[in-house]
This record gives C-alpha cells, sequence and structure tokens, in this order.
C-alpha cells in the first residue's frame, strides 16, 4: 500500500480540495452599496419586510438614491447585546426601552436622552397584551384573574431574554397593582401566575410556536399583531382572541445609533428612515399589520377596527422610572426572587 | 491493493460471525432480540428524527418545498455556510496534519497535555465557543477597542462566524489522524529517508497514501459538522438577514417565522449532506475497513 | 531548523524523522491562536470577579440548578447512551443479519445532522401533539419541555461516541480466548461477564466521558425541545445565553469557565483511562 503509483490519487484529491476551497473562499461575499442595517426585535420580521420595501421606493423617489434596508431579528435582550457588542446598526427598533437604554449606558454609541430626539418618545407605533386562546375559550378565560387560576396553563416567554416576555410580566404586574394599589400583592399575583407556566420560551416566537403549534397551555399572552398572525398563519377556526378590560400600553422604541451613522456616513439616510416611520404611509403598515400606531387618523378605517379600545395603563405611571422598571429582571430581581419561591 | 483487501476483510467478518458453534456466540433467539432491540433503539432515536425533516418539508407539497429556495436569502445562506466550510476545514486539515505528524511520529514531554489540549473544543459547549470570541473581539472585549479604532470589523462578520467554525470544529482532523498515524510507525518513513527522499517528499509519497481515507474520512466530519454548527455562530453572528445567517440560522428564522414547510425545506440541504457525508463515508469504511479501523474510535 | 533541533532538546527523543520544528511549531502556534488565546480571554474575564466571585455565580441557586440539570441529565443520558451503544456495538460486529452496514452508517447520523436540525426534529416528534409524544403522554409520560426532553436529545448527540469507541475493540476481541473459556466449561454468561467484558471497560468508559462531555454542552438541539423552565429544565449553556443578554459578561464567563474546567477533567479523565488501559491491556 505505500507503492509509488498509489500516491497520486490521494495527492490529486487532496490539491483538487484545496483549490476549490481557495476558489470558494475567492468568491465575493458581500457587494457594496448603501446599505442600513436595522436591529430590531422577533416578532416585526413581517412588519418590517413591508416597511423596508416601503422605504427603499419611498427614499429612491426623494432623493435618487438606491437604498437597502438590512434587518435583523432576535430576542430584544440578546440584539441589543449584538449592538452593545458592535454589530453595525444604523438604527435600532427593539421591544422595551430598557433595551435601548442599556445600548447607551454600556456604550455611549446612544445618546441618554434619545427619547427625545424622536416624535412621541421614540414609539412610531405601540400595542398591548391579549389573550390568544383555544377556540370557543373552553377555559373561560375572560381578565388577567383567569390566568393565576389553579388549573390554566399559560404559554409566556422568558422575561430574562425577552421584550415580550417583560412586558406580560409587567401587565400581569401592573393589572394586579392598578387594582389593589398594594405592591405584595401584585408580586404575589405574579408569582402564581407564573407557576402555572409549563414553558418558558427564550423568545416570544418560541412561545407561539409551542402554543399553536405544539399545541401546549389553555392561553397566550401576546401581543395584538403576534395573536393576529397566529390567525393568519395557524387559522383562525383554532383560536379565539380575548380582549382583557385592561391592559398595558406597550411601548418597542426606536433610535439612531448615533457612532456608527457618523462612522459609516449614513447618518442622513438612516435618519431618513427613521422619519419615514412616523408618515402616514408608514403608519397605515404598522395598523395593517395590527400595531396601533401612533397617528391613527394615517390607518385604515378597517384595520383601525380590529384594534378596540381597552383601558391602557403606562408602566412608567406605576413603577417610576425605566431604570427601575427593568431591576425586576435583573439577577436576583422580582423574577428571580418568584420563580426562586415558586420551586 | 485494495482489489485483494475488500474480500480478504469480508471474510474476516463473516469468519467472526458466522457461528461455528454456540460456544462464541449468543443463542439463536438471544441473537434475534438484541439485534432487534438495537435497531428499534437507533429507529426511535435517530432514524425518526431525519425522517421527521424529509416529511414535514415535503408536507405541503412538491411546489411549497421548492419555494424555500426562491427566497434570496436562503441562496446568501448557503453561500455564506460555503465559504465559511472552505476557510475552515482546509484550515483545520493542514492543522490536523501538522499535529498528527508532530504527535504520532516523535515522542516528547507533555504529549498526553497537548493531545488533551487539542480535544478540548469537542467538550466545550458551542455557545461557551461563541462567547470567547465575544469577549475577545467585542467592543467590551479585549482588543474591542483596537479593533474599531482601525475599523475593523470580526464579530458579526465573516470572520468571526469563520473563528467560531475552526473552534468547534478543531479537533476533528488531528483526532483521527493521530492514532491512524501512531498505529502506522515510523518504519516506513524511516526506510525512504534513509534512501535520500526528502522529509516533504517522504511525507507527500510515504505517509499520505497511508492516511489520505483516514484523513478523507475526517474531512468530511469536519465539513458536516462545520456547515451545520448552530450555537458557536449564533452567538456571533448578528442573524443579519442575507448578511451573516448561515444555513441553519436560517432554518431557525424560518421556524420562528412559522413558516414550518420553508424551515425544514432548507433543513433538508443540512440533511442531506449528512446523508451524503455518511454514504461516502460507509463506502470508505467498507472498502478500506483495515485502513481505518484505527482511527475509528474518536 | 530540524538540525538545531533535533541534538539537544531534552524534551524530545530523537529521531531520524525530520519535520518536528515545523510541524510541532505549526500546530501549537494554531491551537495557542485559535484555542488557548480566547479560551485564556474567558478565564481572564471570570478571573476578574476573583474565585469568591466564581463561587458566588455557581452558588446563585438558579445557577446552581442549571448546572445540576445539565451535569445530572447527562449523566443518565451518557449511561443510557453507553449502555445501548454497547449493544448496538456488539450486535453491528457480532451478528449478520440484512441491513446491517445500513444500520452502521445510522449511528453516525447525529455526527453528520447539525443539531438546530435535530432539535426541531425531537421537538416536533416528542411534542404532545407529535408522533411520539402523543404515544407517550397515552402512558402518561412527557417528554418535550421537560428533563425527559434534554435526555432525549442528549441521548441523541451522544449515542456514536459510545458506538464508535467500543465498536473497533469488539472486533479485535480475539474468539480464542472465548473458546478457551468455553471449553473450560464457562457459561457463555459468564465467558461475557468475566472474560470479555473486563478488557473493553476503558473503552465503555471513554465513549461514556465523551458523551458526557457532548452532552453537557449541547445547546442547538435542546432548547428547542427543553421547556426551559428556571430550576426544572433550564441548562447551563442557556443560563450563558440569559446572562449574555442581560449583559451581564462577567457572569456569563464565570458559568463558562466552571463547565470549561469540568471539560478539561472530564478529558483529562479520558486520557488517563486510555493511557492506563494501554498499560494494562496493551491497546486503547
Amino acid at each position: 500500500m505505500s507503492t509509488r503509483h498509489e500516491t497520486k490519487p490521494g495527492r490529486r484529491s487532496l490539491l483538487t480540495g484545496l483549490a476549490l476551497a481557495a476558489c470558494l473562499a475567492a468568491a465575493p461575499a458581500m457587494a457594496a452599496e448603501t446599505a442600513l442595517l436595522n436591529v430590531s426585535y422577533d416578532p416585526t420580521r413581517e412588519l418590517y419586510r413591508d416597511i423596508n420595501t416601503a422605504f427603499a421606493e419611498y427614499w429612491k423617489a426623494k432623493t435618487g438614491e438606491t437604498v437597502t434596508v438590512r434587518a435583523s431579528h432576535g430576542g430584544s435582550g440578546s440584539q441589543a447585546r449584538t449592538v452593545i457588542d458592535g454589530v453595525d446598526a444604523d438604527v435600532v427598533t427593539l421591544g422595551i426601552p430598557s433595551d435601548i437604554d442599556a445600548i447607551a449606558k454600556l456604550t455611549k454609541k446612544i445618546p441618554a436622552d434619545w427619547r427625545q430626539r424622536q416624535p412621541n418618545e421614540g414609539l412610531p407605533y405601540t400595542s398591548t397584551v391579549v389573550f390568544l386562546v383555544r377556540k370557543g375559550n373552553p377555559k373561560g378565560i375572560k381578565d388577567w384573574d383567569d390566568l393565576a387560576k389553579p388549573d390554566i396553563k399559560v404559554i409566556t416567554p422568558n422575561p430574562k431574554t425577552s421584550a415580550g416576555g417583560r412586558w406580560n410580566f409587567l401587565a400581569a404586574w401592573g393589572y394586579a397593582y392598578t387594582k389593589d394599589k398594594d405592591a405584595e400583592k401584585a408580586n404575589a399575583f405574579v408569582g402564581q401566575l407564573y407557576k402555572n407556566v409549563p414553558v418558558l420560551d427564550t423568545g416570544a416566537r418560541g412561545s407561539t410556536v409551542t402554543f399553536a403549534q405544539r399545541g401546549l397551555g389553555d392561553v397566550l399572552p401576546a401581543w395584538e399583531n403576534e395573536a393576529f398572525l397566529v390567525f393568519d398563519e395557524f387559522g383562525r377556526d383554532k383560536f379565539d382572541i380575548v380582549v382583557p378590560p385592561t391592559s398595558i400600553y406597550a411601548e418597542p422604541p426606536v433610535a439612531l445609533v448615533d457612532a456608527n451613522v457618523d462612522r459609516k456616513g449614513t447618518r442622513k439616510q438612516a435618519e431618513g428612515y427613521l422619519a419615514f416611520l412616523y408618515t402616514d404611509q408608514a403608519q397605515a403598515i404598522f395598523a395593517k399589520h395590527h400595531y396601533r400606531p401612533s397617528k391613527r387618523e394615517a390607518a385604515k378605517k378597517e384595520d383601525l377596527a380590529l384594534l378596540p379600545e381597552i383601558k391602557l395603563f403606562k408602566i412608567e405611571d406605576l413603577q417610576g422610572n425605566w431604570d427601575d422598571i427593568q431591576k425586576n429582571f435583573d439577577n436576583g430581581g422580582l423574577f428571580d426572587q418568584l420563580s426562586k419561591a415558586g420551586r | 491493493m485494495s482489489e485483494t483487501l475488500v474480500p480478504a476483510s469480508f471474510a474476516a467478518a463473516d469468519r467472526a460471525a458466522a457461528p461455528p458453534a454456540s460456544v462464541v456466540t449468543e443463542g439463536g433467539s438471544v441473537r434475534w432480540l438484541l439485534t432487534g432491540v438495537a435497531i428499534l433503539f437507533l429507529a426511535l432515536f435517530l432514524v425518526l428524527p431525519l425522517v421527521t425533516v424529509f416529511a414535514q418539508a415535503f408536507a405541503k407539497g412538491f411546489d411549497a418545498y421548492l419555494a424555500a429556495f426562491r427566497e434570496p436569502d436562503a441562496w446568501s445562506a448557503i453561500r455564506l455556510t460555503l465559504t465559511v466550510a472552505a476557510i475552515a476545514v482546509p484550515f483545520n486539515l493542514v492543522f490536523g496534519v501538522a499535529a498528527s505528524w508532530a504527535i504520532a511520529k516523535f515522542e516528547f514531554v507533555g504529549k498526553s497535555l497537548l493531545i488533551t489540549l487539542i480535544d478540548l473544543p469537542f467538550s466545550v459547549s458551542p455557545v461557551v465557543s461563541g462567547l470567547i470570541y465575544v469577549l475577545l473581539f467585542g467592543s467590551q472585549g479585549l482588543f474591542g477597542v483596537f479593533l474599531a479604532e482601525h475599523g475593523i470589523q470580526i464579530l458579526f462578520a465573516l470572520p468571526g462566524i469563520v473563528l467560531a467554525t475552526i473552534f468547534v470544529t478543531f479537533p476533528f482532523v488531528a483526532r483521527e489522524l493521530i492514532p491512524l498515524m501512531q498505529e502506522q510507525g515510523t518504519a516506513e518513513e524511516e526506510a525512504a529517508l534513509t534512501l535520500g527522499a526528502s522529509g516533504f517528499h517522504t511525507f507527500l509519497t510515504v505517509t499520505l497514501p497511508n492516511i489520505r481515507w483516514g484523513l478523507l474520512y475526517s474531512v468530511l466530519l469536519c465539513n458536516a459538522r462545520a456547515m451545520g454548527e448552530f450555537g458557536a455562530v449564533s452567538v456571533v453572528s448578528g442573524h443579519i438577514r442575507g448578511l451573516t445567517n448561515t444555513i441553519p440560522l436560517h432554518v431557525e428564522i424560518l421556524y420562528n417565522e412559522y413558516n414550518f414547510v420553508a424551515a425544514f425545506a432548507v433543513a433538508t440541504v443540512l440533511a442531506g449532506l449528512a446523508l451524503v457525508t455518511l454514504v461516502i463515508k460507509s463506502v470508505l469504511e467498507w472498502r478500506y475497513a483495515d485502513e481505518l479501523a484505527s482511527g475509528r474510535a474518536h | 531548523m530540524v538540525e538545531t533541533l533535533r541534538p539537544r532538546r531534552r524534551f524530545r527523543q530523537p529521531s531520524v524523522i525530520p519535520g518536528f520544528g515545523l510541524t510541532f511549531g505549526y500546530a501549537l502556534t494554531c491551537l495557542g491562536l485559535v484555542v488557548l488565546l480566547p479560551l485564556a480571554a474567558l478565564v481572564a474575564r471570570a478571573s476578574g470577579l476573583g474565585l469568591s466571585g466564581i463561587l458566588e455565580v455557581a452558588s446563585d441557586p438558579r445557577v446552581a440548578s442549571a448546572l445540576k440539570v445539565s451535569f445530572g441529565v447527562s449523566l443518565v443520558a451518557a449511561l443510557v447512551a453507553s449502555v445501548f451503544g454497547f449493544l448496538v456495538a456488539w450486535v453491528l460486529t457480532r451478528y449478520r443479519f440484512p441491513g446491517r452496514r445500513l444500520v452502521d452508517a445510522v449511528v453516525d447520523l447525529p455526527f453528520a445532522l447539525p443539531t438546530a436540525v435535530a432539535g426541531i426534529a425531537l421537538a416536533s416528534l416528542y411534542a404532545p401533539n407529535g408522533l411520539v409524544g402523543e404515544q407517550l403522554e397515552k402512558i402518561g409520560i412527557k417528554a418535550a419541555y421537560t428533563p425527559v426532553g434534554i435526555f432525549i436529545a442528549m441521548v441523541f448527540i451522544g449515542l456514536p461516541f459510545a458506538v464508535r469507541t467500543v465498536q473497533p475493540l469488539i472486533a479485535e476481541i480475539d474468539k480464542e480466548i472465548e473458546e478457551a473459556s468455553a471449553t473450560l466449561g464457562a457459561t457463555r454468561w459468564r465467558t461475557l461477564t468475566r472474560v470479555v467484558l473486563p478488557p473493553l471497560i476503558p473503552a465503555v468508559l471513554t465513549g461514556f466521558a465523551l458523551a458526557f462531555a457532548r452532552g453537557v454542552g449541547e445547546y442547538g438541539s435542546i432548547i428547542f425541545i427543553a421547556g426551559n423552565l428556571p430550576y426544572v429544565s433550564e441548562i447551563a449553556p442557556l443560563l450563558i445565553v440569559i446572562k449574555l443578554s442581560e449583559f451581564d459578561y462577567g457572569g456569563a464567563a464565570a458559568i463558562a469557565t466552571i463547565m470549561l474546567a469540568i471539560s478539561f477533567l472530564t478529558l483529562l479523565l479520558i486520557n488517563l483511562i486510555q493511557a492506563w488501559s494501554r498499560r494494562r491491556f496493551g491497546y486503547v
């Protein structure tokens, strides 16, 4: 087996392999173009696909420039982490203000007063938490109280990794607090509710799959857009949406990443992109995707009809500023204490 | 040599398996029971998941399956994955050959430690493999400030994905070749050297032919792992659509968009790669069983 | 370069084979840059917390329970993988049956199948409305979204290690010893347990340790099927990801360091077993 003529195939295949590898490696991986990067959170995939296409046309008509907007999606916290670690985001559109605060605090790439720099505190749209239940609502879920009842299984994502999970947590807490004005009682209520959670997915999307596709749980507290998306993707005949009498004013903010746009020279386009989010055209798209537009008059009537008037409370009004709110989810915070006590 | 070797190895296998007398094997019913249990176990734990991937991919027909590949994002994921593998695998190939030459052909102090260190990435959690590069090259990391000042992007771009992939596939080639080369000893190389061949020439004409099948085998496994790595790459990728999504990440994205058919359809690319890998590997094993025998255990 | 190295470098025994300096140097450089430097960065980051800081992270009940889940379930999974892996290896080398080679090829599937793909496939199979999950539900077993799900994923990825480490050794067993044992009047069971099995133990242990190490670190295939409940089905690698999204780099590094130390010890143990068996039985 060590005779000379047998060397060749081995060597040849090795060399061919290396040559092939070199060719592939040399193939251009990325082409140059004016590209903006929007680092967003999990459930906005469908939304920003529409927005980004519309913006490209809008910008082309307005300035003649070709701009493509790339999007990156994931759990809001881990998305913020990638921006902190150096993803070249021009704009961030995250699920909860504290995630943008974290970028501002840890990197100074975003100024601390970012919420004042956009209209409506950096909120081109808002949303609220409603309940997705099985068809016919067999467990008779009507309000937040029902979620803490013993025989109910609630599917919600981990508030540590998911902004949606944090909003659900805050909504439940805020509901209990507005009722009794007693923080201890509110804590106990939320603790009881989380005892009913059999699966804590890392992202809101994971929870929806668990509930809708895997058939686990009786109720999925979800943003309106997510609940309607489940209708569209999994069929209206399998689920119902229950709108509780009160719920939370969910605030997914947007911000410009100053340090990145200045380095890349994309400030003009990035600011144009954020401004575009507040135009009538974009506002109508938000409503079409079942988000609550900040300019209701820009949206179509039939889209607004699906977003009923309910009593919304702002979590800032109950728990003070966002630094305090975020402490619920920090290491050793309220969520940790509750899950420790729950076991 | 291959022509004569194959029947010989079959004969050996037959001798081993054919029961000359019941003293060296179990009774017929026990044999069937054990075989049945083993096959059932494998079917349940290994084959069924694979079948599921294909069943789900074609759940809504062939057109729905193909639709997943009309997305430009799918193609950019495939392109990125090929690029990453094309850099990571040759790197590990060269490293593996060099390391196993040094380890197998020489005796030196601290060899066990060196082998253990080479093995280390095997048992390091993929998440940790990603994390270490974040700690090194992230803006908050050791070289973060330096890289930012010089405008070098490692994390959330091709270099970071390549590095994480190299890390997780680091031991594959070396681990396969070390026992193989140890088994083969140094006599043939010494003979060639005595006859006046140069060191490099000896390697090409004596060592390489001896290890080629083991080498190919290990490159295949290395490649499959490189293309399929999820945890490590997911930490360093940034998940930018059309730019830094590899095939496994694209599968996850589609899955999270409730596009299950497309998710499993793209997954069949990787499952198909796995199957091709297994087929080539099995063919190699049947034909060159003896050459590979010592290298199988890793 | 070889000439300058060869003569009096004590740590290496002399040899006529060239290229030690080149290959050793190159291998060490790669190892240093790709593996050791990044791992050192990790340990450095964690040591910023000090030993007491690391211990504090580890003794946090949530972290402790995640480590317990990861190591505990992985231990059980590696045990099951070893038992069935041994059985599979035995059947594949000792018996002939139709489709044997196909079955043999199938064993390597988890090596080649990406973990994320395996994860979504396992989740859709073992979910309560999945093909297998439905049947298990009937007999009262909840598989997906419980530690059982973690166990299934870990057996999946660990099995090939268990099979492939013992298989070549079973093939090498000298039949004459078994014949001798049988001739001397031992029952088949006694021959197996007293003659055949003992030399295989190191290999079984190695396979067990490899499956264990892989299981402890596994992430991709588990998160889809685990349920990820704190104190119940949350694995340590997930906690690293969670710490990262909390921007707690020190905490992430601390958990990673603990896992790294245990991986390193496991591997060292494997190599010691192999060295021991080489002395004891003359092969690995």
